[in-house]
């Protein structure tokens, strides 16, 4: 077991190093030039040159790349003289569009991405895991024909139209609600509560879909095991059967995929965040996106690798844990 | 048979059926039989003879949302059909307790064994302390031949073989010493040298606990090693009940004829012709009027239109105790199942 | 080599890697499921092979027939080495050589009619065009016992039975000379099985067929082979006409094998000498030094755990591979009924 976490993790450095490599190299054959944009339209051709040279984008692309790399662990300075300014380590880079190092700006719009993404994974793994269960244990009859039919209308149907109709209908129709400004639980608890219920909802229902239809066959396919027959044959309750023989078995699955779902959720949920205009990470990737803000964009895309990449490893691990049948072979 | 104790499960025109898509499949056809303590009977039969079912619905574990029982199962006087969940979980693993077909299948991959064979008889010592457990656990463990107990008690169950596993499955059913041990094709996939090694396990402990057995198989040879009584199935009726002398000496159904045909001459070292029963077993959704086997029955010809209009009732024939459900007279059974020839 | 023999199969071994240890998980080990295997196969006649699960059986098929390639060693049909052909020479090979396959179900494409299954080994083989290639497998299908109106139909309208019949069908379609079985029964109820027995050997007779004929099953065996051999960790640990090892096994795995087969009458209960074996079969992977029965034998000795037996010829003319073999007699006598 031992062994094999640290094959696992040797595994997740490699592959991240492999991840930086590629975005770095793709951003880099862009036909934009980073310097150019750094200045605006009216910018003159000295200004275009020094800013290329302060930026580091004179350099070669291997050498930019190995700045970029060693700025992670060490931080990084720009420039030299009274132009000079550095981002400390961990950093990911610089945003001359925004004037930040990227990692600052990364600290600044991820928290809002985390809450929302562990709220919405906590009601949607209720949600989901719930419904799935109350249809398998009724299969046939009017609860499960519900939930399978709320599956497939939340697998087809996409964040940004229910996002939209929930805001409208809540929002302004109704107006049940004042319109989402986001504010750090910290400083407004009650007005970060009532910006982020509409979104922690629309994602949390719309993504249990598919985990109820996982739980409900997950659990459908253990009850006709031969183990959980030795368990009923057992004398064992109900209760008892369920929990420590069928959702044992169901779960593995979705364990997986739930990892693997929230380390994505991390990386920015583009479209919530755009819907319900919350400040977090997936907005400003998008708007980095638009603006060409390469740096930013780099940055971004590093921070959900490393997510997936770690939540690939806890999954594994968690595999190891869950069933015997990996852990001890 | 001629036993004049009550009996510790009686059978009571059983019937049940499962609805599907294609129809409704009747698995167990009114079925009637009584079982006495400390016996062995055989339940055989080829698949789709509802012999599995059957001995499902004796611990009510069939799916309930899909199948329909009637009857009576009594089990210490109380009808398991109709009693309560509670009152049928007191019975399951207790009174009657189960053997299945796959070992590699039958044990929660998740936890070790020394835990599920300890919640087996927890669930019915609920008070029992942690050491108490430990010890019957242990104790059971060697009493089914598992080497090194103390070892293996913390291991998984994907860490032993088929045999093992079966044993492990043994111990889970006798660890509240039941009165009753149902086992479902126990051996049927392990290998000989196996098979041979868990059937005599199952055979001493018997004489240690007393238990009777309902074996169900469909392995003649499995019949003719363990058995006391055995149940002919066939369609989900029972064809033939004798003493398992007399089924293997005189059957009294024409059924059993070829089966016994079907088997008995691997015995011999010649090569030639087996008896075959020509056709195979009907579908279970649409039966053929009168008996069930008349379309495969060489000898349904002969007497007269009765085998294709009227299902034969299980009867005594002959004074050997044996019971037969077949339209041919006593006397024609008995001369055909004694003859050497029975095709 | 003689002209009576269909097939021969010289010191085959197959080898599988498995685990994995080490940062980059190569494999590190390999399960030695077949490890050495001889055998000739007699023209016309049955070789039936016996041995329980994980004894090599049904690999060793897969190696004879070359879905899949031999670690080592050689295979002679009609006298020509077919480990090392490809291409053409092994698509003549396939024509000679045919399967038939345990289970009935996963083994027939449930989207193809009964005689596009038939036909296909002659499609393939690029032998008859449509018109004539149903003839053929009307011709096949009433040599199986099935109805050859019945070619328009799919697997699952027929019973278990039948669709081995449809399977054996296919096999013939090519007229093989040697037919592979690999558990061709062990999937069906007993009345049946005696049925497919029945027509198994009915084909020989009629088409002068070599068969190699594998089953866990020792009475099915006994009832159709010729010679039997009995494996056991990948190798034979004896061969020969199947009447004298029935009567007088000279291995003691054998023997164990054969005492461990239920009766056949209640009457013989408790008869003597029946031979219990203790414990599990060891790991292919990592199998006993000297002999591999050794750890489960009532004989062994020190000898057998540090040479291994070599399969040879018995003062009776049996051929086995036990440093301590039973008596057998020298000549055959009347086997007990």
């Amino acid at each position: 077991m031992f062994l094999f976490v640290v094959r696992r993790l040797f595994f997740a450095v490699v592959l991240l190093l492999a991840v930086s490599v590629f975005t770095y190299l793709l951003f880099a054959l862009l036909p934009t030039d980073p310097a150019a944009l750094s200045c605006g339209i009216h910018c003159k051709p000295e200004t275009v040159l020094a800013n290329r040279i302060r930026l580091g984008y004179d350099k070669p692309i291997l050498e930019q790349y190995w700045h970029f790399l060693r700025g992670i662990f060490v931080g990084r300075d720009y420039g030299f003289g009274q132009t000079a300014f550095s981002c400390p380590a961990p950093s990911l880079g610089y945003s001359f569009n925004q004037h930040a190092c990227v990692t600052a700006l990364i600290g600044e719009t991820f928290p809002v991405t985390a809450f929302l993404a562990i709220g919405a994974f906590v009601l949607w793994m209720i949600i989901g895991i719930g419904v799935g269960a109350i249809a398998a244990l009724n299969k046939g009859k009017w609860q499960d024909r519900f939930a399978t039919g709320f599956a497939a209308v939340g697998v087809s149907l996409p964040t940004f139209y229910i996002g939209l109709l929930v805001l409208f209908s809540v929002v302004i129709w109704f107006q049940i609600l004042p319109f989402p400004s986001y504010e750090s639980p910290l400083d407004n608890f009650s007005a970060f509560i009532t910006a982020m219920i509409l979104p922690w909802l629309v994602l949390a229902v719309l993504s249990a879909a598919s985990y109820t239809r996982l739980t409900r066959n997950g659990m459908l396919e253990a009850m006709n095991e031969d183990f959980v027959r030795l368990g009923v044959a057992k004398g064992l309750r109900l209760r008892v059967i369920l929990s420590r023989y069928v959702m044992r078995q169901a779960l593995i699955p979705i364990v997986t995929i739930a990892g693997l779902d929230f380390a994505g959720l991390l990386g920015g949920a583009i479209i919530t965040e755009s819907v319900f205009s919350l400040p977090g990470m997936g907005r400003m990737s998008i708007r980095a996106v638009v603006d060409s803000d390469l740096p930013v964009l780099v940055g971004t895309t590093m921070v959900a690798a490393v997510f997936i990449v770690l939540a690939n490893v806890i999954v594994d691990i968690t595999y190891g844990f869950l069933d015997p049948r990996v852990r001890v072979s | 048979m001629s036993n004049t104790a009550a009996p510790v499960l009686s059978v009571q025109n059983l019937r049940v059926s499962f609805d599907t898509q294609d129809g409704t499949v009747r698995a167990v056809d009114d079925i009637s039989f009584d079982v006495y303590a400390g016996e062995t009977i055989c339940i055989v039969g080829e698949s789709g003879s509802g012999k599995s079912v059957m001995a499902g619905s004796i611990m009510r574990l069939n799916n309930s949302s899909t199948a329909t029982t009637e009857g009576k199962i009594l089990v210490n006087g109380i009808d398991v059909l109709t009693a309560s969940e509670e009152e049928v979980r007191g019975i399951r693993g207790s009174e009657v307790a189960m053997i299945f077909q796959d070992p590699m299948s039958a044990l929660n991959p998740y936890f070790t064994i020394g835990k599920q064979i300890a919640e087996a008889y927890v669930v019915h010592h609920p008070g029992a302390s942690k050491r108490e457990v430990h010890d019957v656990v242990l104790a059971m463990m060697i009493k089914v031949g598992i080497p090194s107990p103390e070892k293996r008690i913390d291991e998984y169950p994907h860490q032993f073989s088929g045999g093992m596993r079966q044993r492990i499955v043994i111990a889970i059913a006798l660890v509240n010493n039941p009165k009753i041990l149902i086992a479902d094709e126990p051996t049927t996939a392990l290998d000989v040298t196996v098979q041979a090694q868990i059937l005599d396990l199952m055979m001493s402990l018997q004489k240690e606990f007393g238990m009777t057995i309902i074996l169900i198989t469909h392995d003649l040879g499995v019949v003719a090693e363990v058995a006391q009584d055995v149940i002919v199935m066939y369609a989900g009726h029972i064809v033939e009940q004798s003493h398992v002398d007399a089924l293997f000496h005189s059957p009294t159904h024409p059924y059993s004829w070829g089966l016994l045909g079907s088997v008995a001459s691997y015995g011999a070292n010649k090569r030639g012709d087996l008896y075959t029963i020509s056709g195979s077993p009907p579908s279970l959704i649409s039966l053929p009027a009168g008996c069930a086997f008349h379309p495969r029955c060489v000898h349904s010809k002969g007497s007269g239109n009765a085998c294709m209009t009227v299902q034969p009732k299980l009867r005594d024939v002959g004074t050997d105790g044996s019971r037969s459900a077949c339209h041919l007279t006593d006397d024609v059974l008995i001369s055909i199942g004694r003859g050497s020839d029975r095709s | 080599m003689s002209s009576d023999v269909a097939l021969q199969a010289v010191d085959l071994v197959k080898h599988f890697p498995t685990g994995s240890k080490g940062l980059l998980g190569r494999p590190d080990k390999s399960v030695r499921a077949v490890d050495g295997v001889s055998f000739t196969l007699r023209k016309g006649k049955t070789l039936g092979i016996v041995g329980e699960s994980g004894c090599g059986k049904s690999t060793l098929a897969r190696v004879v027939t070359r879905l899949i390639e031999p670690t080592s060693g050689n295979i002679l049909l009609d006298g020509v080495d077919i480990t090392k052909t490809s291409g053409k020479d092994l698509r003549n090979m396939r024509r000679q050589m045919q399967m038939i396959f345990q289970d009935p179900v996963s083994s027939l494409n449930p989207r193809h009619s009964v005689g596009q299954i038939i036909a296909m080994p002659l499609r393939v083989q690029g032998l008859l065009d449509e018109e004539h290639s149903n003839e053929r497998v009307k011709e096949l299908m009433k040599l199986v016992g099935l109805n050859p109106e019945h070619f328009n139909r799919y697997p699952h309208e027929f019973s278990g039975g039948q669709r081995q019949r449809i399977g054996i069908a296919r096999s013939l379609a090519l007229n093989p000379t040697v037919i592979v079985a690999d558990e061709p029964v062990s999937a069906l109820d007993v009345s049946v099985q005696a049925q497919i027995l029945n027509l198994l050997e009915r084909l020989q007779s009629d088409l002068g067929l070599s068969m190699i004929f594998i089953a866990h099953d020792l009475s099915v065996v006994r009832h159709i082979a010729d010679d039997v051999a009995v494996m056991y960790l990948g190798k034979i640990v004896e061969i020969g006409p199947a009447e004298e090892v029935y009567a007088s096994p000279a291995h003691p795995y054998t023997k164990a094998l054969l005492s461990a087969v239920p009766i056949h009458d209640p009457s013989e209960r408790g008869g003597p000498g029946r031979i219990r074996l203790q414990g599990d079969v060891p790991s292919p992977i990592d199998p006993p030094s000297g002999c591999r029965f050794r750890t489960r034998c009532w004989k062994a000795t020190d000898l057998c755990g540090a040479v291994e037996p070599p399969l040879q010829a018995e003062a009776s003319g049996r051929v086995v591979a036990c440093h301590f073999p039973e008596e057998t007699p020298v000549s055959i006598g009347k086997s007990p009924e």
